[in-house]
Formats: structure tokens, C-alpha cells, sequence
């Protein structure tokens, strides 16, 4: 019967189906509704750039208006893929400008944007809009000159932790005086200035502004005349926090808070004096997300009190810094005893606990936790331990979404953070030694991943550290029946692992493994898999050239990269070396032809 | 079954039956070790083993050797830090901005060398206030003898290794500060009262605002 429903009424039911899993879902059903659909569809999210071109897009979707693209694999994050690898956007922006698409909106992520880009892009879409860059890089702020001068009608530029070149050009004051329509401004992640006073003209002329971010370089008195001239925000991100806390400005600064009732989103403090901080106490009640992780400079006290005004916090991002930098000498200018320095670690590990029991009592919508390292490589190893996220759990019952780096962890506390919380969506923890066992029992970690994917059986997401033996893979096989991510490093024991994964589960897209000892026989076991993933990454596995070309010939809808470092490239390397670095995704369009010298295709 | 009495997580323990009747292997749960693995990589390939953040104290990579990671075990000895590529797993650009701010916030510990830090010091009962200069003294000792000579009857307490000790001992810290001895304290930045003598000398210069030589009775809330 709905083959009788003419195009129209189609399109518009459709028109309420906006994510684009259930489109996709819609145009499976059949010809017409596939027909349909296609015409009608106007947001477009590609997951991996290399799994199809822009030609086939546009063809497929002739009324895109907004592209989101992925480009590299996840752990280019971490310094594990080369620059150079790929994921340029420069092809998509021409084809599109070709084809005369009526571009608005485009989102990139891990994606290399030149100038160039950019200037194509803000030339060639009369209506463009919104433009959200995040992890990306290739840029300067000349490419964002070229936007701010030539879009006109643009509501959103965010940008989030980009690595932008400064090119000193005064790109915030290329927005001309005719532009009233930001939305949405996001800057925090660049290093250099911008000038002061456009930039409150620019504010005083956007009355629909209601998110910005700034950068460390925007001083406190101009955040002052930027919130007296912007009350209406939602969301703001300060850039420097620092001042004398006496002063007038900081006094200003309290009362133009006051009036800020919308804001809903605090970020930045990238610079703080914190005694400043209770400027921001007005805005606190009301506030539902909270990020300090870029704030070191807020020592876990003045974190805690901060914490304690936010009753209503659905998301937190934190980082407990520690303020005492040099340990070895104590008092009498005698170097400290192991003695000694355990006594210390353990009473910043408290503090940093102890920032979270304030987080688990006071904050009960808390939804969203993400706890970041406080020392990289600094003398102190203090941080959280298993105890800060047992409170949490205890205190937050809708807590669905963590990402939680520790010093340590048992399988004790991940057993009882299991039962507080069975609604996880996210769960990714890293203990900083990456093969840590359970800090009591000093057994592998498996019994506490296990009973978390047995909880959690809405998980989606997963990134598993410390000691851990196959076993804990045989769980997830198991339970984690609707996992898409998962994250494995330094981890197993056999082949065995990786096939328990592999095989029980069903709804896996990606799958990134460093350092682990899987190899060829878990690789080849089941090949029809990696078609229904977007994308598998090995690395520093047991992996060899072999089995890689046996499973690029078996499969000829899989690009199987191969990335080469340094001196192996030989012209044919023996079958039975290991690859150091493998990325296999699935595609409709063959090898791509961006690849550089050190990526084989197999 | 020997597993479980091991955790000794009965209750709580998960009960699976494997296919074809496997067991959970005793072996070596050191087998790959993080020691091991990043031996591993010193010995295959250099590049492995990341050498950036070069500007983040080579000396503490000494002082690290001392640190242990808290692990249970005595036997897996991890290395002093040698540093694997992209672990721990965090955004490139969230690292450079932190280590970024982590430089800066020693050289502002640094920097306190020039001028002079003339703080008030107050000693209960005493009937007018003294004013020291912080950075004509290099240790605590120095800074209490100083004092010790400007209120003849003031006593800082110990300060060798031994009364190091004693501070951290909390008992005999109790002693000290119930007997009549005076106490001293600080001011801070923060505009909280400190007890004299936990921080490294440099870090108190630096934030040190005045100074109050408290009766031993009073200064119990401290600390």
C-alpha cells in the first residue's frame, strides 16, 4: 500500500527521520523508497573519507547541503600514523564546488585542510554557514581569513583542537561590519592574539550569538566587556583567567556573570589565578557542563569549592594538577627518602580522590565524566586512583559515559563500579603503566572488564588497559553484544583473543589494537567480518606481510594499507616479516590514489 | 576453581563454561610485560621510543628511577619511564598545551630570583612585628636561626633528617605542637594559614606572604 503514497508524502515523513543510520535503514527497503529517499536527503555523514569519493556522494545525494567526513584512523591521536598519510579534504570541497552543490554546513574530523581549503570553500558557497573543524590540521589563519571575508551569511565556525599556524593577520578582524549572523564562535585552540576591540565589536553586532569560545590570548577585562555586551550566552569559554583578584575588572567581571542567566557550558580557565574563580560562582547553579581539563592552574581545592556550586552538572571534564613541582628536597634541604616521597604521593592521590568524592556528592545529573592525566612525565606519579571512580559511581547513578586515566585500578572496584552503574555507553579507562595488574591482588584485570560488559548491556564503546589475558576478551565476545569501539593495547595472551572479539561481536564497527600478540591466524579466520566494520588497526601485533596479501586478495572490497617506516622499503619485503603498522577498511572505490610512499595498498 | 579462591570474589565471581573445557591458564601473568614490551622496542627500533617534550627535566627521568608506579609486585620492575610512542593515550594537542602550561609554571617558580621578599613577621606575645628579607636565606634553618636571634626564646622545632621524620610521624607531631614550643606559620597566596616547613624552601619564598610564630597550644588545627 505505500507504493501508493505519492513521492511527496513520502519525503515528508521522511523529512522526520534525521539520523542517518535509520535513513540508511529507510532507503534499504525498496526501489522507490531508496529513490526517494536519496533525493531528499540533506545531511550526509561519511565515517571514513577513503570508503567512497566525492563523485559518488554527490551523485547518490545530489541535495546535500551538510558533509561530515572522518579521515584518520583514531590512533593518529596518539603520534601512531605519519604525517602525510592522508585525509585530505581539498577533493571533496572541489568536487562539490564543481557540481554546483548548495553547500552549508561542513564537520571534519582528523582531516588536513589547507589554506587553499578553505579559500575554495569560502568562495564557491554562496550560502555556507557552519564550518567545524576538529583534530584537523594543514591551516592557518589566513584559510580563516578567507572565511570570515567571504561567508557571508556564516553562523558557526568551531574550531577544536586544531594545530593552527598563526599567521599574524588580524584573521578576526576580516569579518566585515555587514556580518550580524554568529551563531556560534569557537577559537580556543589558537595561540595567537586577536584584536581586542573587533572582537567585542564583532560580539556587540551578533545578538544571536550564544556560544563562544576564546583563545589564552583574550585578557580577563576584555571576557568583562564581552559578557556586559553578550548576556545571552549559553556557552562560553574564557580565555585567560588571570588578574589581581581585588581589582575593579574582576569586579565587573562578577557582576556581568550575574547577568549572564543562559550560560549552561564553562570552558577554558587556560591561564587562571584562582582566586578569580569565584567570579564565576553566579553562573555555577545553572550550569550542566562543566571543562577544567585544560586548567592546571586550579589546584584541587579551588576545584573542589568551584565543584560544589554545580548541583545541576551533567558533564565534567577535569584534570587534577598538581601544584607542588619539585618533590626531591623536604624541609631541611636533605633529598627526601623513598619513605618520604610515598608518604606524599599518597596524599595527593587523596586529593585527587578526594576531588572526585566532591564530584560523586554534590553532583547527582552527572552524566558524562572524563578524568585526565595530571603528570605526563613530571616527577610525582600522583593522579586518581580506583577509589575516586567507585565514589563517582556510587554518588552519580546516571552516569553513562567515561573516560578515566589512573594510576591504578582493581578488580574490586571495577566489579562494584559495574553494579552502580549499568547504564554505560562509554567506558574507557587507561591506567597510565599499561600493563598494570590489579593493584591489590596483583591478578590481571580480566574480572573487572568482564563484569562491566555484563553489566552494561547497552555499552557501545570500550577502551580496556592494565594486565589483561585473553580471558577478558572471551567476555566481551560474550556480553558486549552491542559494541561498536573497542580499544585494545598491550593486552592478551594468543590468537585466541582477538577471535572471541571477532566472532562474538556482531555489532563491532571498529576495532584498533596496538601491541598486542595477534597474528595471522586471528587475521584470516573469518575475512567476511571486516565488511561489515568500518575499519580494523594493528599494530606492533604478530601480524605478517603473508597473511595481509592473502587476505587483500581474498577480499577485494578491503583496502589493506600497509604503513612503512623508515628502512623497510624493500621492493618486495619477505612474507614472513611482521608489519609494524596495518589499517584495513572496507570501501566502494578501490586503492586510493593520495597514498604516499610509505602506505602500500595490498 | 583454584582461581576463584585466589580473588576470593565468590560472590561476585563470573561462572562461564568455556567450550571444548579450557581452563584459565595459570601462567606467567608477567608474560608481556610493559618492562618487557618496551625492552622490546629499545632492542627492534629506536624511533619506537618517543623523544619529544625534550624540555621536561631530564634530571627527574633520574629521580624517577627511585619512583615506582604503585604495583603490588616486587618482581616486575618497570623502567624508569622510557617512554612508549602515543602512551598514555592522549591528544597530541592536549599534551603540547599542557606541557606548554607546566613550563611556564616552573619558570614562575624559577623566577623568584631577582629582588628582595620582605615579609612581616609577627610572634604571639611579642609586642611589635618584625620584617625578614625570605631570599637572604637558603634553607628553613637558615630562616630559624635568623628568627631564632630576632625572638630570643623562639624555637622552630627540629630540622635534621630525624625531625623530618618526626613531622611526618604523626603522633610525635602532636607532641611537639602540644608541648609549649612555638610553632611557626605562613600566610600564603591563597590567604590560607600554613604550617611552616612542607613545601620545598623555593615553593615557600614564592608564596609566602607573612609569617606568624604561633603558641604550640594554638597551632593544633594545623597541619
Amino acid at each position: 500500500m505505500l507504493n501508493y503514497f505519492p513521492e511527496e508524502v513520502l519525503e515528508h515523513v521522511f523529512d522526520f527521520v534525521t539520523s542517518h543510520r535509520d535513513r540508511n535503514a529507510v532507503s534499504l527497503v525498496c526501489k522507490s523508497w531508496y529513490s526517494v529517499e536519496r533525493f531528499s536527503r540533506e545531511k550526509v555523514f561519511i565515517g571514513n573519507c577513503y570508503a567512497v569519493n566525492p563523485e559518488r556522494v554527490i551523485a547518490r545525494f545530489p541535495r546535500v547541503r551538510s558533509l561530515t567526513l572522518k579521515g584518520k584512523p583514531h590512533f593518529a591521536d596518539f603520534n601512531l600514523v605519519p604525517p602525510d598519510w592522508g585525509g585530505y579534504v581539498y577533493p571533496w570541497i572541489e568536487a562539490m564546488a564543481k557540481h554546483g552543490i548548495n553547500l552549508e554546513e561542513l564537520r571534519l574530523k582528523r582531516m588536513v585542510v589547507s589554506d587553499e581549503s578553505l579559500e575554495l570553500l569560502a568562495k564557491s558557497f554562496p550560502n555556507f554557514k557552519s564550518l567545524v573543524l576538529v583534530s584537523c590540521e594543514g591551516f592557518t589563519t589566513d584559510g580563516l581569513a578567507a572565511i570570515a571575508s567571504n561567508c557571508r551569511f556564516l553562523r558557526e565556525l568551531d574550531l577544536q583542537e586544531n594545530e593552527v599556524d598563526d599567521r599574524k593577520g588580524q584573521w578576526l578582524s576580516c569579518f566585515p561590519d555587514s556580518c550580524t549572523s554568529l551563531i556560534s564562535l569557537n577559537f580556543a585552540c589558537l595561540k595567537g592574539e586577536v584584536n581586542a576591540a573587533a572582537l567585542e565589536r564583532l560580539v556587540a553586532r551578533c545578538p544571536n550569538l550564544r556560544s563562544l569560545r576564546l583563545n589564552h590570548a583574550v585578557p580577563l577585562d576584555t571576557l568583562q566587556k564581552i559578557l556586559t555586551q553578550a548576556p545571552q550566552l549559553n556557552d562560553l569559554g574564557t580565555g585567560s583567567f588571570v588578574h589581581d583578584p581585588d581589582s575593579e575588572t574582576c569586579g565587573k567581571l562578577k557582576n556581568a556573570m550575574k547577568k549572564c542567566k543562559s550560560i549552561r557550558s564553562l570552558s577554558g580557565f587556560l591561564d587562571v589565578n584562582a582566586r578569580c574563580l569565584p567570579a564565576v560562582y553566579p553562573i555555577c547553579t545553572n550550569l550542566t557542563s562543566l571543562n577544567l581539563s585544560y586548567a592546571p592552574g586550579i589546584y584541587s581545592n579551588d576545584l573542589i569549592k568551584l565543584i560544589c556550586h554545580c548541583k545541576k552538572l551533567e558533564r565534567l571534564w577535569v584534570c587534577f594538577f598538581i601544584k607542588l613541582i619539585h618533590y626531591t628536597y623536604f624541609f631541611s634541604g636533605v633529598p627526601l627518602s623513598n619513605q618520604g616521597l610515598n608518604w606524599i604521593m599518597q596524599i595527593l592521590d587523596t586529593i585527587g580522590d578526594k576531588g572526585l568524592g566532591a564530584v560523586a556528592s554534590t553532583c547527582k545529573e552527572l552524566q558524562e565524566l572524563r578524568v585526565f592525566p595530571s603528570d605526563l612525565y613530571g616527577v610525582g606519579n600522583a593522579g586518581v586512583t580506583e577509589e575516586g571512580l567507585v565514589a563517582i559511581s556510587a554518588g552519580c547513578p546516571k552516569l553513562n559515559s567515561i573516560l578515566y586515566f589512573c594510576q591504578q585500578m582493581t578488580n574490586a572496584a571495577l566489579i562494584t563500579v559495574a553494579k552502580n552503574c549499568p547504564n554505560f555507553i562509554r567506558f574507557r579507562l587507561c591506567t597510565l603503566n599499561p600493563t598494570i595488574p590489579d593493584a591489590v591482588t596483583n591478578l590481571p584485570l580480566d574480572e573487572g572488564f568482564g563484569a562491566i560488559v555484563q553489566s552494561c548491556k547497552g555499552l557501545k564503546r570500550l577502551s580496556v588497559s592494565g594486565l589483561l589475558t585473553d580471558q577478558v576478551f572471551l567476555y566481551i565476545g560474550m556480553y558486549a553484544e552491542q559494541l561498536e569501539m573497542l580499544s585494545i593495547a598491550f593486552a592478551g595472551d594468543s590468537d585466541k583473543g582477538m577471535l572471541y572479539v571477532l566472532n562474538g561481536c556482531k555489532k563491532l564497527k571498529k576495532l584498533e589494537i596496538r601491541d598486542s600478540p595477534f597474528g595471522n591466524v586471528a587475521l584470516l579466520a573469518d575475512v567476511g567480518k571486516y565488511e561489515t566494520m568500518r575499519s580494523l588497526w594493528m599494530s606492533s601485533c604478530e601480524v605478517t606481510f603473508g597473511a595481509c596479501k592473502t587476505l587483500a586478495e581474498k577480499m577485494p572490497r578491503l583496502n589493506v594499507e600497509i604503513i612503512n617506516e623508515g628502512e623497510e622499503i624493500e621492493a618486495s619485503p619477505d612474507d614472513r616479516h611482521r608489519v609494524e603498522k596495518m589499517y584495513l577498511y572496507r570501501t566502494l572505490v578501490g586503492p586510493r590514489r593520495d597514498a604516499p610512499d610509505f602506505v602500500w595498498t595490498l | 576453581m583454584v582461581e576463584c579462591e585466589k580473588l576470593g570474589f565468590e560472590a561476585t565471581e563470573l561462572r562461564l563454561g568455556l567450550p571444548g573445557g579450557g581452563e584459565k591458564s595459570n601462567a606467567n601473568y608477567g608474560k608481556r610485560g610493559y618492562a618487557e614490551t618496551v625492552d622490546l622496542k629499545l632492542n627492534l627500533s629506536s624511533k619506537e621510543i618517543c623523544l619529544d617534550q625534550s624540555d621536561l627535566d631530564e634530571k627527574n627521568l633520574n629521580k624517577e628511577k627511585n619512583l615506582m608506579p604503585n604495583c603490588a609486585t616486587d618482581s616486575v620492575k618497570p623502567p624508569a619511564k622510557a617512554r612508549v610512542v602515543g602512551w598514555p593515550p592522549v591528544r597530541s594537542f592536549r599534551k603540547n598545551v599542557m606541557a606548554v602550561q607546566k613550563k611556564s609554571e616552573s619558570e614562575e617558580a624559577e623566577k623568584g630570583t631577582g629582588g628582595a621578599a620582605f615579609v612581616k613577621v609577627s610572634m604571639d606575645g611579642a609586642p611589635y612585628l618584625r620584617k625578614v628579607d625570605l631570599k637572604m636565606y637558603k634553607t628553613y634553618q637558615e630562616l630559624s636561626d635568623a628568627l631564632g636571634k630576632m625572638f630570643s626564646s623562639f624555637t622552630i622545632g627540629k630540622c635534621d633528617s630525624q625531625g623530618m621524620m618526626d613531622f611526618m610521624n604523626e603522633s610525635k607531631l602532636m607532641d611537639l605542637l602540644n608541648g609549649s614550643d612555638y610553632v611557626p606559620t605562613y600566610e600564603d597566596k591563597d590567604g590560607d594559614w600554613m604550617l611552616v616547613g612542607d613545601v620545598p624552601w623555593e615553593m615557600f619564598v614564592e608564596s609566602c606572604k607573612r609569617l606568624r610564630i604561633m603558641k604550640g597550644t594554638e597551632a593544633k588545627g594545623l597541619g
